[in-house]
């Protein structure tokens, strides 16, 4: 094999279904950094419908930032020769809405379940689980798989030498269906089948005609055990040569990339899973987008990923008002604001999804809708991740039954290291520590928590460039991705608004601060990136830092933009007044605690 | 130099209108190439398969799934009548006689003797599809349906409700700035594409409900009302199956907004004229936008095709503001300073600075305006 060539300048887009952003990342010594970034509006939609444009416009403001020259006329420069071009050329894609996969299985709980963690894991949105015990009457099943018009489904259903029956009643209900592909009808729809291998053959007899069938290991060979990896392989391939190549632009941008283009998530999920291991820590990663909300977890070396698909700042946002309701969403507001007139808002934001929040006020909406779409999309995270193994899992027979209904979610709030968040809400906020507060509100972190951002929105580029150059992916990663917030420290349980919640003493840089904190109070502690103090802190009463209820911990806090939160707004239950004029009140004075708003009096109450 | 716009929504009185009609499922066409038709004439036409209703055949007999067929007073593919009974097991030396009845008119589709159930499939359900417009047909796809052309007027609109219709356009306002309330819905609007101004209110929808109006295309309409009138808080804006009664089409935003007053300009020309209207959204991958189509010649005619590229923006560009607190307005560009700059929410971001109608001038960010197309 000829010697690799050691990449000295990497170009890598994330077309998500709002923006397409660019970043180039260069050998500077010997050490990969990132040089410049650049975004321009996703192109796929008319009067476009080409996503190259969007990439060509958003690498075209790299070149400008960059002084460099990338492009000879609509064709990107690969290798770098002197200062031109570039060594690599990488792309991840959520836009037109990621894939959107169906997925079967005999029983909801077990292949279905199995079907719909392969599939989550591949990147894809699951729209459906069609399962032979949903309780659906059959033309209930086939007209929704008509109505959705998936980008692919995954059929599993039994355990190799089981009961062929039931996949193969499945497949009839496909076959019935006969489902046309969401992005164009010039193609077959992808289905893999990854059941019963003894159905093989009365699968092939119903799909192969109807469908562009291709047959992967079975998901659930036994009972007892978990297959995952060979379908998520299969959807990736199906993703990249059928539902990829027929969206408008793809199979030019296919032949640009030095490597395969990535669905979004599956990229953001890499690069989590790096920072897991390389620390040893339990973490939670956030991607919030346009029409999604991915979640990530690592607790116990057991990595979960789930996307809600309808909760997301633009496409979605009227989704997210839907199913938080109003009042939620009102909850984080700290103005008066006309329903009415909220209601519209929200609304005009969904049909022009491509806006951004010009004043003050817009801003604040536009994050309080965030801290429950986050909200929404962690409570589904906690529902999923439980008691899954993942891949090529042994489990007992027990366990088996257990793991849906009775499985214990595996996110432990109080043993979370690490929350990061990422996407146009959180990376992009004006002031970083309006981050550190949305990330708080929506997730709640407890005891001891270090908190970070994506600072400028790369970590789906960085995911996929992992997979070329484990290093220059790290090293940006490292010296520029990560941006650290800061630490929060949130003791947990109930007490009486104004009483002691927290004392104790923190040794920072510059002296030493005494903690005196009442509940209900928060405060910032300054300091900065790359500093930490020690910090012998004392929950009161029957609150919790970790060590038990009262118990104090000696501990050491990581600085960040942000600093150090002490958060003693309380934790199960956290709560916020109701009436209008106290909620607007106590939602103020933490905004001031925190410095979140310019003049933050001055917004008007 | 990189672009970063929104495109604006087609208003045109002249176009080329080209629109695939096809069958959910394989049919018959039943019009030629070249047939000229209406837009209410059916050009394809199949039968959807009958729901399908699964009946627990085995355990209402109280027997061995696998000695189902025994007791069968059908066969797969004999007719059944809702309540006929179609399989009966006598129990106790025959004192206890159980039955299966059907739960529906229809037809046996299959027994299974592993799991002992029956499958009754209810009568074929006839599908039809409509031209939609007045227009040529020019294309036959066997089987499975048309394309439809025809030379008009087509007018998009931001967000609508409810599926094709087709009427005359009939003005229901003076001025872009009028609301639709119920007193503005008259008997005389029955069937007819009613066109409004600035908003229609949730009693002007039950008022052409009520007299039979066909469609509502109008500047806006309020979040609250919408959530009335479909019974549920629209989430992801996937529209055009609901069965309102009324199609409604907006043309601007939601809330009160005067409709851009080239397009009422346009609604006002072709009044008396039919149209088919669709209110048909979907705002994610393969963007669907409601529209109203205004056919002027059936038979088809060299259109001058639009200019391929979409041009970027540029100073004069027409342009309207589509976010707060400029919502609505048009105007033009004057510049496009190309530093990034900080807004009031402290977002640092590239902009550009407009005109707008009235003189006044702002600065805007580049995403919160769309050009406006012709």
């Amino acid at each position: 094999m000829a010697e690799k060539k050691e990449l000295q300048s990497i170009l890598a887009t994330d077309c998500g279904s709002t923006t397409t952003k660019a970043i180039l990342i260069e050998k500077q010594g010997d050490t990969y950094r990132l040089v410049v970034r650049g975004e321009a509006p996703t192109t796929v939609e008319a009067p476009f419908e080409d996503v190259t444009k969007g990439v060509l416009n958003a690498i075209m403001e790299v070149e400008e930032l960059a002084g460099r020259k990338l492009l000879d006329g609509d064709k990107i420069i690969v290798p770098q020769e002197g200062d031109t071009g570039v060594d690599a050329y990488l792309s991840t894609s959520s836009a037109g809405g990621g894939l959107q996969m169906m997925v079967t299985g005999v029983v909801k709980s077990m292949t279905g379940e199995s079907a719909e963690r392969a599939a989550l894991g591949a990147g894809a949105i699951v729209m459906d689980i069609v399962a032979s015990n949903d309780k659906r009457l059959p033309h209930e099943k086939i007209r929704r798989i008509r109505d959705l018009r998936p980008d692919m489904i995954l059929l599993s259903g039994g355990i190799d030498g089981g009961t062929k029956t039931h996949v193969v009643e499945l497949a009839e209900i496909i076959a019935a269906a006969d489902p046309k592909p969401r992005l164009g009808s010039s193609y077959d729809l992808p289905v893999i089948y990854a059941g019963n291998k003894d159905a093989i053959p009365e699968i092939k007899e119903r799909l192969e005609e109807k469908s562009s069938l291709v047959v992967s290991e079975n998901i659930r060979p036994t009972m007892e055990r978990e297959n995952l990896m060979p379908a998520r392989h299969k959807i990736h391939d199906l993703f990249m040569e059928h539902v990829m190549a027929q969206a408008p632009g793809y199979k030019k941008l296919m032949s640009w990339t030095s490597a395969p283009i990535m669905p979004t998530p599956a990229a953001v999920g890499n690069i989590i899973q790096t920072i897991a291991k390389q620390e040893n820590i339990q973490v939670v990663g956030v991607d919030i987008g346009g029409a999604t909300t991915d979640v990530f977890s690592v607790f116990q070396d057991v990595f979960n990923r789930t996307v809600s698909a309808n909760l997301g700042m633009s496409y979605s946002v009227s989704n997210v008002l839907a199913e938080a309701g109003l009042p939620s969403v009102l909850r984080w507001v700290p103005i008066d604001i006309d329903k009415m007139e909220l209601r519209n808002r929200i609304k005009n934001k969904m049909i022009r999804p491509t806006t951004i929040p010009q004043t003050l006020e817009e801003l604040v909406i536009e994050q309080a809708i965030s801290r429950e779409a986050l909200r929404l999309a962690f409570e589904q995270h906690k529902a999923l991740a439980v008691g899954l193994k993942g891949v090529q899992q042994e489990r007992t027979i027990s366990d088996t039954f257990d793991q849906s209904s009775s499985g214990e979610t595996l996110i432990d709030l109080m043993k979370l290291d690490l929350l990061v968040g990422s996407g146009g809400v959180l990376s992009h906020a004006p002031r970083r520590i309006q981050t550190v507060a949305m990330l708080l509100d929506a997730f709640l972190p407890e005891g001891i928590t270090q908190l970070a951002v994506d600072s400028i929105f790369m970590m789906p580029q960085l995911g996929v460039l992992a997979q070329v150059d484990e290093r220059a992916a790290t090293d940006v990663f490292v010296k520029d991705c990560l941006i650290r917030l800061g630490t929060a420290v949130a003791p947990v349980g109930k007490a009486k608004e104004g009483s002691v919640a927290l004392t104790g003493t923190i040794q920072l840089p510059s002296g030493t601060e005494t903690v005196h904190m009442t509940h209900g109070s928060m405060k910032l502690i300054p300091l900065a990136v790359g500093e930490t103090a020690q910090a012998s802190l004392v929950p009161q009463g029957k609150l919790d830092l970790g060590s038990g209820p009262g118990k104090g911990v000696n501990v050491t806090l990581t600085g960040g933009i942000g600093g150090i939160v002490l958060d003693c707004r309380g934790r199960r239950p956290f709560e916020i007044p109701e009436d209008a004029t106290s909620r607007v009140r106590k939602l103020t004075e933490w905004a001031e605690a925190l410095g979140l708003y310019p003049n933050t009096e001055a917004v008007p109450v | 130099m990189a672009h970063a716009y929104t495109p604006g929504l087609k208003v045109t009185p002249r176009t080329r209108i080209v629109k695939e009609r096809r069958l959910p499922l394989k049919g018959d066409v039943v019009v030629k190439k070249g047939d000229v038709v209406e837009g209410e004439a059916v050009v394809a036409r199949t039968e959807l398969p009958g729901n399908v209703q699964p009946v627990k055949a085995a355990s209402i007999l109280g027997i061995h799934q696998e000695d189902l067929e025994e007791y069968m007073l059908k066969k797969p593919g004999d007719a059944v009548a809702k309540d006929e009974i179609i399989a009966t097991a006598k129990s106790f030396f025959g004192l206890f006689k159980s039955h299966v009845k059907s739960p529906v008119d229809g037809s046996l589709e299959s027994l299974s003797t592993v799991t002992g159930q029956l499958i009754l499939r209810e009568p074929p359900i006839p599908v039809e599809v409509h031209a939609y417009f007045d227009g040529t047909v020019t294309e036959i796809l066997p089987e499975e349906g048309v394309v439809m052309e025809a030379v008009g007027a087509f007018i998009q609109g931001i967000f609508g409700v409810g599926g094709e219709t087709n009427g005359e356009i009939i003005m229901a306002a003076s001025s872009p700035e009028d609301e639709v309330t119920a007193a503005t819905l008259r008997p005389e609007h029955k069937g007819k594409v009613v066109v409004g101004g600035s908003r229609v209110h949730l009693d002007a929808i039950e008022a052409a409900r009520k007299v039979g109006a066909k469609a509502i295309v109008v500047g806006g309409i309020d979040d609250s009302d919408l959530k009335e009138i479909l019974g549920y808080d629209l989430g992801v804006a996937i529209t055009g199956h609901e069965q309102l009664g009324v199609t409604v089409v907006v043309t601007e935003g939601f809330g009160r907004m005067n409709m851009a007053q080239r397009t009422f300009d346009l609604f006002g020309s072709f009044e008396g004229k039919r149209a088919s209207v669709n209110g048909a959204t979907q705002i994610r991958a393969g963007v669907m936008r409601p529209e109203v189509i205004i056919p002027t010649e059936t038979q088809l005619s060299d259109v001058r095709e639009e200019a391929g590229e979409v041009e970027g923006l540029s100073v004069g560009t027409p342009i309207r503001a589509i976010r707060t607190p400029y919502f609505g307005l048009l105007g033009e560009v004057v510049s496009l300073p190309p530093e990034l700059q900080k807004l009031e929410s402290e977002a640092t971001v590239r902009v550009l600075k407009v005109r707008f109608q009235d003189g006044s001038e702002a600065t805007l960010p580049r995403a919160n305006v769309e050009m406006i197309e012709s």
